[in-house]
């Protein structure tokens, strides 16, 4: 990607929608995304962060994952021609993740813990 | 009495009743169908590799008959689309270099040495065939010992291979059988079925099914099920739940994503969930919080429960189970409170000492307070086949019946169970006391690494043997050591099946996608070799018979015409206990002596056994041997679950590895830095038994820093074969003497005291097993030697 790129980026026309506070930290949309696109060991379209642990306050715990597409997302575009949701939103355990054009998935994000990645398709 | 006992819930047909509607799912497709250049083929993923769960998947194959992928099936209810890391990434497993591919055998000399010869399955088969012929014609058939790993899909061949071959001795190498057993035997002797958490999962269209309601509170006790995902129960189904307004109640020594986001969550003392569940039927029972009409019409011997749950006063339960008892009060509240209120529980349940009156004694809080067999409570699932029963016990003639191994001394035995007891056999094994064994047969079962309790006694118990055969996905520690015979097996994706294991059984068919090698699947191993052993106990000309022959027994569908309607759900209905379901004459009330919920119960009286539930404190204990303080400070609980590891399996496929590298032992802070340990240091793990590896991981989701955690069942597939793969030097199984209860159920591997310190380059390892002068650990009674040499400091 050139410096070009970076300021001028491809407009994003879907979203994925991330409602992180389901998220349960089970890796199943990265090995998901690996074998729908052979990637290797290590390497994949969405990427699960730790969001660390720790008491705030009593029983009261910051403790979470979040899930972010990385530059090897392409949305499952060869795989949504057959009228599929990407894998990754398919096999998420806690189905945590939508998919779908940017301004629906916008728009649903009105509550806490949600965040949209906004998506161009490859 | 027996008609009555869980030897009545086996054989009866009492919970396996299949009265009313099958309930099916509409299909847009065949059962296999072609997308692109790509052949799918829908079935159910049961198992191995991986859990005993059987989720609904897509299995996609190549013109060439590859498998390339492994999806779940969105249109089955189970599942509804989603995977775990583990089925998603099966065809690597599938097609791993290091999988077993052609039976093998080796010169006994050579036990332990890598000098495998390729043979054919016709020579591998005469060869099984002619040792086990000649031990039971010399020794009897009770010489062969026929043992399975953890129960997926494998109980029912199992056996009736051992029981048409005649031998009394089908056997889980479990110290206690301590994994699901006591759990079932627990609910049966008060209850007459087994009991699970209602999430819907009896209904094709799940949570919208007008009969189904949420639970209010879920307690999860013992049990981490989004990565356990045990006994037919899928873990995130708590999350589904959680969205549609149930509270959690988590009772764990560790911290959680689900003890985080829990209502309460109780940070248990490892071993003492029986004083917990006593303690919350004090306070349910004095403050009068249970249901009365359920009580008085449906349950047996309340008043002797009444009395017996005085001793457990909240204060005590708080003392001894590390809880505050302000905690204690407030979950026993919400517990009586809620309605429904449902419980998911674990192994940690079973991996108590006295896990039977633990069982008891979690049943009762929920069944005192009416949540039996009620939309969102717990409920009996109806089942195809008896799966904790096993399959053709009529199989084994009386007399050879009487001396499996263990009856004697846990008459427990005698009441329907219908396996050899664990610990005794693993005691015959290494003393040839009662009898000899001359020759096992081990099936998906790497005893030497995963499930057995004092690892060394069971190394010594398969050397003893004339005759070792495994049959096995891949190479593994056990069959390296001890084997003499491997037959390959095949994955889920290489073979026919049908699912009938444990938790909610539907009527659902695995489908051949593949063939690797020359794998065949373990059913039809057991069929090739059945037939030699005994033609009419497997009359059978191929597997899919075999199948349909066992579904025909319960249901309307041939294994074929299931295939196509595949995932079938069992007829299911709420308060059967009203309507004569749950008993075999008909009448209403439950299958016990009584008709009631025995909370006194008849089963165990008979048996000789405590009626009613009761703590102790596990040995060795900061409660029982405080003595033990000094030298070995922590409590180390082990077995919890990551997410791309079962058990023993995956520690060779790369993709899994990745997301858990190596095995670790738990510390937090506090005890990290009086050891002087870091991250990343390998620690010695060390209590009166023996010790094992580990690598320090500093965490804080052990909060109370007299509690660690350590891994379980580790290898190093890439280690050296003739090493055993570093086996015995990371097995925690060295630290657990395999010391059943009194009834010869439950045993210790979720609880022991041990120190830690740093491994170094001159003490790095355990070396090989050591065969002379062995007295098995249980044997020994280390304990008290070791309290009376603290006494003589």
């Amino acid at each position: 990607m050139s410096t070009a790129d970076m300021i001028n980026p491809v407009e994003a026309s879907f979203g994925l929608l991330v409602n992180y506070d389901w998220c349960t930290g089970c890796h199943s949309c990265e090995i998901a995304c690996q074998m729908e696109h052979g990637m290797p060991v290590g390497q994949s379209g969405i990427l699960i962060h730790d969001m660390g642990h720790w008491p705030i306050e009593g029983d009261t715990w910051q403790f979470g994952y979040l899930a972010a597409p990385t530059k090897m997302c392409d949305t499952c575009a060869e795989r949504r021609g057959l009228g599929k949701v990407p894998t990754c939103v398919q096999h998420c355990q806690a189905q945590c993740l939508e998919f779908g054009p940017l301004d629906e998935m916008l728009k649903k994000a009105d509550h806490e813990y949600q965040t949209v990645f906004t998506l161009a398709e490859k | 009495m027996a008609d009555h006992g869980i030897e009545g819930y086996n054989n009866s047909g009492v919970s396996t009743q299949l009265v009313g509607d099958y309930q099916f799912v509409d299909h847009e497709k065949p059962w296999r169908y072609q997308e692109g250049d790509l052949t799918v083929t829908r079935g159910s993923a049961w198992s191995g590799p991986g859990c005993h769960d059987g989720c609904g998947v897509l299995l996609y194959t190549d013109k060439d008959g590859k498998l390339v992928k492994c999806e779940g099936d969105p249109e089955n209810p189970y599942n509804g689309g989603r995977l775990c890391v583990r089925c998603l990434d099966v065809p690597e497993v599938v097609y791993h270099k290091d999988r077993l591919l052609y039976p093998m055998k080796r010169d006994p000399k050579d036990r332990g040495k890598d000098k495998w010869e390729r043979i054919s399955w016709e020579e591998a088969v005469d060869l099984v065939v002619d040792k086990f012929m000649d031990i039971k014609e010399k020794y009897g058939a009770e010489a062969v010992v026929f043992g399975q790993g953890t129960g997926r899909d494998i109980a029912a061949y199992i056996t009736r291979l051992c029981w048409s071959f005649g031998s009394p001795n089908y056997v889980l190498f479990l110290s206690g059988c301590a994994c699901y057993l006591p759990r079932v035997a627990g609910f049966a002797a008060t209850a007459g079925s087994f009991w699970v958490a209602d999430c819907s999962q009896e209904f094709a269209d799940r949570y919208d099914n007008p009969q189904y309601q949420v639970p209010e509170t879920m307690f999860v006790w013992g049990n981490y099920p989004l990565r356990a995902n045990s006994d037919g129960f899928y873990g995130h189904w708590v999350i589904d739940l959680m969205k549609r307004g149930m509270e959690l109640v988590v009772i764990d020594p560790k911290v959680t994503w689900m003890s985080t986001h829990s209502k309460l969550h109780l940070a248990i003392r490892p071993g003492t969930d029986a004083a917990l569940a006593l303690g919350f039927l004090n306070i349910i029972i004095n403050e009068d919080l249970y249901d009365h009409d359920f009580v008085d019409r449906w349950t047996y011997g309340f008043d002797e429960l009444a009395e017996r749950v005085q001793e457990y006063t909240p204060e005590r339960i708080a003392e001894v189970t590390w809880i505050p008892e302000e905690k204690i009060r407030a979950a026993a509240h919400i517990l009586a409170e809620s309605k429904p209120c449902t419980m998911q529980w674990g192994v940690a349940v079973d991996m108590t000492k006295e896990a039977l009156p633990a069982s008891q004694a979690i049943a009762a809080c929920f069944q005192i307070t009416g949540n039996v067999d009620v939309p969102g409570g717990i409920i009996a699932p109806p089942e195809i086949l008896n799966y904790a029963g096993g399959w053709g016990r009529e199989l084994c003639p009386e007399e050879t019946w009487k001396k499996r191994i263990g009856l004697d001394k846990y008459p427990l035995l005698n009441f329907g169970f219908q396996i050899a007891q664990p610990d005794e056999l693993r005691h015959a094994m290494a003393t040839g006391k009662p009898y000899k064994i001359h020759a096992t047969w081990l099936q998906q079962n790497n005893v030497l690494s995963c499930m057995g309790a004092d690892p060394t006694e069971q190394y010594i118990g398969l050397m003893n043997c004339d005759f070792n055969v495994s049959v096995d996905l891949f190479m593994t520690p056990t069959i390296m050591a001890t084997s003499d015979l491997v037959l390959p097996a095949a994955t889920f994706t290489e073979r026919d099946g049908i699912r009938v294991g444990d938790g909610c059984q539907r009527g659902e068919v695995i489908n051949k996608v593949c063939q690797v090698g020359e794998c065949k699947s373990d059913m039809e191993i057991n069929l090739m070799v059945g037939k030699r052993f005994n033609p009419e106990a497997w009359p059978w000309d191929n597997v899919d018979d075999m199948f349909s022959a066992m579904l025909t027994a319960q249901t309307p569908f041939t294994f074929k015409e299931l295939r196509e309607k595949h995932p079938v759900y069992l007829p299911f209905s709420y308060r059967r206990y009203e309507t004569g379901l749950l008993r075999g004459d008909g009448q209403p009330g439950f299958n016990t002596p009584t008709g009631r919920i025995e909370l006194w119960s008849t089963f165990y009286n008979n048996a000789g056994m405590d009626p009613l539930p009761y703590f102790e404190e596990p040995v060795p204990g900061p409660g029982s041997t405080p003595e033990l303080l000094d030298e070995y400070p922590l409590v180390l609980t082990t077995g919890a679950r990551p997410w791309s590891l079962f058990h023993s399996e995956h520690r060779q496929v790369q993709r899994m590895r990745d997301l858990k590298k190596e095995c670790n032992v738990y510390l937090n802070a506090e005890t990290a830095e009086k050891y002087g340990l870091v991250d990343g240091d390998w620690v010695w793990v060390e209590n009166i038994y023996g010790r094992c590896k580990s690598k320090v991981e500093v965490t804080n989701l052990y909060q109370d820093p007299r509690v660690i955690a350590c891994d379980h069942a580790w290898w190093h597939p890439e280690g050296d074969p003739e090493k055993l793969y570093d086996s015995h030097d990371l097995n925690v199984n060295n630290l657990l003497p395999g010391i059943p209860g009194k009834s010869g159920f439950g045993s210790n591997y979720k609880t022991t005291l041990v120190k830690l310190y740093k491994v170094t380059p001159e003490d790095d390892t355990n070396g090989p097993f050591q065969r002379d002068n062995y007295v098995g650990q249980a044997l020994t009674d280390r304990v008290a030697e070791a309290v009376a040499a603290t006494k003589n400091k």
